[in-house]
């Protein structure tokens, strides 16, 4: 290897190293923080008795949306509300008696199993308890 | 040139700049530089109306700048105080909507234009690229700012479309948490959206769009074969300046009759205030030039050969692209009898394809 290659590899390397050092921050600054997430164990969701059977209403679980359900039945069901397809929130469908997905037509029943459309897994479930006709969910113990 | 004292104030003044800056050359190659007239000569003016619709872009952005909050509590309220308290806003929000939409619309056409005349071809290879790369950054700017007003359908269409991002191979996973400013659609979401929206997109864009338009001055307009092969004394010509120039304006104005028109008679809605905690509503949809895409998207099925559909159709949207992007590279080695033919073909499919899902979209 004569000089002159040698110095331009050196200077080479040198720019190399010098772009690396400018774009690493730069990319570093913009992959968010991990924010700590709320470590909810479970909330409170009202009053039993006030909740009608065939309705559901979304509680807010920390940072996550969950959708709690009182069956025909008058059992409580409390599941993830996000669409396991592409990240919507799910509602409960009086008239189907089954939980859909407005933005591409999914459908799981009752116990969160994707029975139609394009959702690729069930919907998590989380555990509901009721104590003095108060509404605990909370998250299932792994 | 020089300066005595008969000029009148106006060429004194031009005097005074062409001594230092040298712009009667410039002037002089714009006067010389002439535009066919033919039978196709109404495609020239596209670029033309795509570029007034940016500057009406960049001019009511900034003054919307003035007042709209990029944060998640307070956006969705300035868009509205825009639209009912200040004076004039609600024309001002209209008209950026409404030409925003134009704008994609016609820099679509002129890109079309130039595919069916095949104007990509050397030596107009970077105007092609650079224009190619100006629509996919105009793309930009509509998926950005439609979740700008923090309303329901926007933040539902930005959570479906950044977590369609997640599917591509390899940096999915990395561009979707960059994109979104963390796991979810949130208020960081939002942040990112609006820098990248007045400040990362404008920047690329002015930078790309000046190369343009100093390449379609250089090397002048694309004459079609036919105009091609006349005579030099058969063809029709007129200046560029300032006779094409006051025709394009022209258009300029009428187009921005019709923006003003729209923006008085069809308003832009503000919709309801995103809420995190909410249902899906029904009717979530892209904005319409993204429907083509999420209309196939929801045909491939969920699996294809274990391959997931998602991640198949987001990687051939991807590869089409780029092919598009290449197009002048490649057509150099289809035969030139047959050329002509297989990019009308190529062409008609495409718009067919893009005009058939985007409606299909609107159906269902």
């Amino acid at each position: 290897m004569d000089r002159r290659k040698f110095t331009n590899m050196v200077l080479a390397g040198g720019l190399l190293g010098w772009i690396g050092s400018v774009l690493y921050p730069i990319v570093c600054y913009l992959t968010p923080p991990k924010v700590a997430e709320a470590n909810v164990g479970s909330v409170k969701a009202g009053t039993a008795s006030d909740f009608r059977p065939n309705t559901a209403q979304i509680v807010k679980f920390g940072r996550k949306p969950v959708i709690l359900i009182r069956t025909e039945g008058g059992d409580f069901r409390a599941l993830n509300a996000t669409c396991t397809h592409l990240d919507c929130i799910v509602q409960y469908r009086t008239d189907l008696k089954q939980i859909w997905c407005a933005c591409h037509n999914g459908l799981y029943d009752t116990r969160g199993r994707n029975i139609s459309g394009p959702p690729p897994r069930p919907l998590d479930e989380y555990v509901v308890k009721v104590v003095n006709d108060e509404i605990l969910v909370s998250r299932p113990a792994v | 040139m020089s300066m005595s004292s008969h000029d009148s104030i106006g060429q004194r003044l031009f005097g005074w700049v062409d001594e230092r800056f040298r712009i009667a050359p410039l002037i002089e190659f714009l006067r010389h530089k002439k535009v066919p007239m033919h039978r196709h000569t109404v495609w020239y003016y596209m670029g033309g109306v795509a570029l007034f619709l940016f500057i009406v872009q960049v001019i009511t952005g900034i003054l919307l700048i003035l007042y709209y909050k990029g944060d998640e509590a307070t956006a969705f309220e300035s868009v509205r105080f825009i639209t009912t308290k200040v004076k004039f806003g609600w024309l001002i929000r209209s008209l950026h909507s409404w030409s925003a939409n134009f704008m994609v619309f016609f820099v679509f056409v002129h890109m079309f234009s130039t595919f069916f005349a095949r104007a990509f071809r050397k030596p107009r290879e970077l105007t092609w690229m650079t224009g190619f790369l100006l629509l996919a950054l105009a793309m930009g700017f509509g998926f950005t700012g439609y979740l700008l007003p923090w309303n329901e359908l926007a933040y539902f269409a930005t959570k479906v479309g950044t977590d369609i991002t997640g599917a591509v191979p390899l940096i999915g996973n990395m561009a979707k948490l960059v994109l979104r400013g963390g796991e979810d659609v949130t208020g960081a979401t939002l942040s990112r959206f609006y820098a990248i929206h007045i400040a990362i997109l404008p920047a690329l864009f002015s930078v790309l769009l000046g190369l343009h338009l100093i390449f379609v001055q250089r090397l002048g307009m694309h004459e079609p074969s036919f105009v091609e092969k006349l005579p030099p004394e058969r063809k029709k010509m007129i200046p560029f300046f300032p006779n094409f120039l006051l025709r394009d304006m022209l258009l300029w104005l009428i187009v921005l009759n019709i923006l003003l028109y729209l923006s008085v008679y069809f308003p832009w809605e503000i919709g309801e205030k995103a809420d995190m905690f909410a249902s899906a509503p029904e009717g979530i949809r892209p904005e319409w030039y993204f429907m083509f895409m999420f209309q196939t998207l929801k045909l491939i099925p969920a699996h294809v050969l274990l391959i997931e559909g998602e991640v198949l159709g987001i990687v051939g949207f991807g590869l089409v692209g780029v092919a598009w992007m290449f197009v002048p590279f490649w057509e150099k080695a289809i035969p030139s009898a047959k050329s002509r033919r297989t990019i009308l073909v190529i062409g008609i499919i495409s718009v067919t394809f893009i005009i058939g899902m985007t409606i299909w979209g609107y159906l269902v």
